[in-house]
């Protein structure tokens, strides 16, 4: 195992999200910030509670796990994709490190960002309204795995990209219509039964649905479900970035 | 010595079908400077991605320090350095993150010894905490050798490296690798400067159309550089050389003429002799012209010969 290439990676990676630090952190926290005025008191003061929770504390998992998502797949896919446009690709390309240790370096940097705006986003929330995490240890192992899987999602997007529409497109088609559609500000329990069911088919449902769990202690869909299906979502992306690594698909010429 | 580099019947056809590489040979012997001479397109960045794991082979087998590039892509790459002929680097970094990130890329502990000694051996260490996009392009080319020197490679690869390169770098680079040389590492740039591959190789391989035409010594080549030939048209153009003229090693040519080859380095030319001889033989003079063949000719000789 090549640990220093993921290492290296890693440190540069992170050199790259220091540097837009400040970007990188204001506008989640500005657009929290603008979700608590908008839903949390201009809406939720119409709104009496949600599975007994205020709805301004109720909206708080969905927010953090938005940002979460949309950050994880955009920073991967954008962290894969530069070394592709600019051509720096080539070093990689030719390093004695294996797939696992270049996906591990992109991946672990790419998550890092977004686990840290989920962190500030959680630091804003508090600002705003009264939350208590029922089960910390569990609120922090679905943040820290949410940002692992999506930033592999995103790493196979920006592998798979040929252009920068190709980039954007997919976090802004994709991404963001799961998240909304995925109970983030509401209990999937107010749909119409169809709705319901058709909802089950999001990947999201069951990461929001825990995460919420770990602060409230109430789910819509049971935990169990959540874990397999976060884990069964990162299996899948790890097969795929091993396939792409093994036939060197848009990689290699 | 021994090959450290070893390229077996290698193809590589594109995705669009075409054919860069044709059942090409190769081996690189540790510690030499190799040029890989060929016009543009000729597939000499082909065969140097091919080995350095950029491009996938069609066909072939390629070992370096005898480990497979495939199969043992671990230990045979550690053993490279590639300097690429496009200057691909990242914008918004500093020079001496680059370079660290390259060491650390390649499986190496910091060493902030060896990077400062690559820096500086390159006038590249009051630029250190620059960043690359304030950089001019022979600065940056500098970095793009800092990068590949990093990780110690005992095989470096310079792909053009004297492309659009000002003659300050120029002779910064081949102090460089001068120096590299002494240390043993084998050094394998490719050009389509022949003054270039004159000036510093040990051996020149001449690659086209994705064939390599031929791999000698730079010295045989030279020797061959060092003659003259002199082209005598006779009256009556002859079809074989007269006896008495045998020991001239003579050659005709395709109008007839004979052909005399001789080393302007010698003490004598033996042209007076070979005249008196002619004379002897009842052979006429109609003209004689004199040139002197070049590697330029040769290369040229070569690339056409296979068109
Ligand atoms: N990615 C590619 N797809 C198709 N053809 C390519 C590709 N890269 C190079 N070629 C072709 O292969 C030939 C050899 O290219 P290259 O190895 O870059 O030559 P050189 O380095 O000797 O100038 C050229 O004709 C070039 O057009
Ligand atoms: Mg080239």
């Amino acid at each position: 195992m090549n640990l220093t290439a993921i290492r290296a990676i890693y440190v540069f990676e992170m050199s790259r999200t220091f540097r837009t630090l400040v970007q990188s952190v204001v506008s989640p926290v500005l657009s929290t910030s603008l979700y608590f005025v908008v839903f949390g008191a201009a809406i939720g003061s119409r709104i009496e509670t949600v599975e007994g929770v205020s709805y301004g504390a109720f909206i708080v998992p969905g927010l953090i796990m938005l940002s979460v998502l949309v950050q994880s797949v955009s920073n991967a896919s954008f962290g894969i994709y530069f070394p592709k446009f600019i051509g720096t690709i080539y070093e990689l390309l030719s390093a004695p490190a294996s797939f696992v240790e270049i996906t591990a370096g992109y991946v672990l940097a790419a998550a890092t960002k977004s686990l840290m705006i989920g962190l500030v986003i959680l630091g804003t929330a508090y600002v705003f309204v009264d939350i208590t995490i029922l089960h910390p240890v569990w609120m922090l192992t679905f943040l820290v795995t949410t940002c692992l899987s999506f930033s592999l999602l995103g790493f196979i997007i920006g592998i798979w990209a040929g252009n920068f529409e190709q980039l954007q497109l997919v976090p802004l088609l994709i991404v963001t219509p799961l998240v909304f559609l995925g109970g983030s500000f509401y209990s999937i329990t107010m749909l119409p039964p169809v709705w319901q069911t058709i909802t089950l088919f999001n990947p999201v449902v069951y990461l929001v649905s825990g995460f919420r769990w770990s602060f409230f202690g109430t789910s819509d869909v049971s935990i169990g479900y959540s874990i397999g299906a976060i884990a069964l979502f990162t299996i899948v992306c790890l097969l795929i970035i091993g396939w792409i690594f093994k036939t060197g698909y848009r990689l290699r010429k | 010595m021994a090959d450290i580099v070893t390229v077996r019947d290698l193809r590589k056809s594109y995705p669009d079908g075409f054919q860069a590489l044709n059942s090409v040979n190769l081996s690189i012997r540790e510690g030499e400077i190799l040029a890989l001479l060929g016009a543009n397109g000729a597939g000499k960045t082909t065969l140097i991605s091919a080995i350095c794991g950029i491009v996938n082979a069609t066909s072939g087998t390629i070992t370096v320090g005898g480990h497979d590039v495939i199969t043992g892509y671990r230990a045979a790459r550690r053993l490279i350095g590639l300097v690429p002929q496009e200057i691909n680097l990242e914008p918004f970094e500093k020079v001496i993150n680059t370079v660290r990130f390259s060491r650390g890329l390649f499986g190496f502990q910091r060493n902030e010894a060896h990077i400062e000694k690559v820096l500086r051996d390159l006038s590249l260490w009051d630029k250190k905490n620059s960043r690359i996009n304030e950089l001019s392009g022979g600065m940056k080319r500098r970095v793009l050798i800092a990068k590949a020197l990093s990780h110690e490679p005992r095989v470096l690869f310079l792909d053009e490296p004297s492309a659009g390169v000002d003659v300050e770098l120029r002779k910064d680079m081949w102090r460089v690798v001068e120096r590299l040389r002494q240390d043993g590492v084998t050094i394998i740039l490719t050009t389509h400067y022949i003054e270039e591959a004159e000036a510093i190789a040990d051996r020149i391989a001449v690659i086209a159309k994705g064939e390599i035409l031929l791999v000698e010594e730079k010295a045989a080549l030279l020797q061959r550089l060092g003659k003259k030939q002199m082209v005598i048209h006779l009256q009556t153009p002859v079809r074989d050389i007269p006896m008495e003229l045998e020991r001239y090693n003579l050659d005709i040519g395709p109008d007839g003429s004979l052909i005399y080859y001789y080393d302007t380095r010698g003490k004598r030319t033996g042209i007076t002799m070979l005249l008196s001889d002619l004379a002897a033989a009842g052979l006429t003079l109609r003209d004689v012209q004199t040139r002197q063949s070049s590697l330029e000719d040769i290369f040229v000789d070569l690339v056409q010969k296979d068109a």
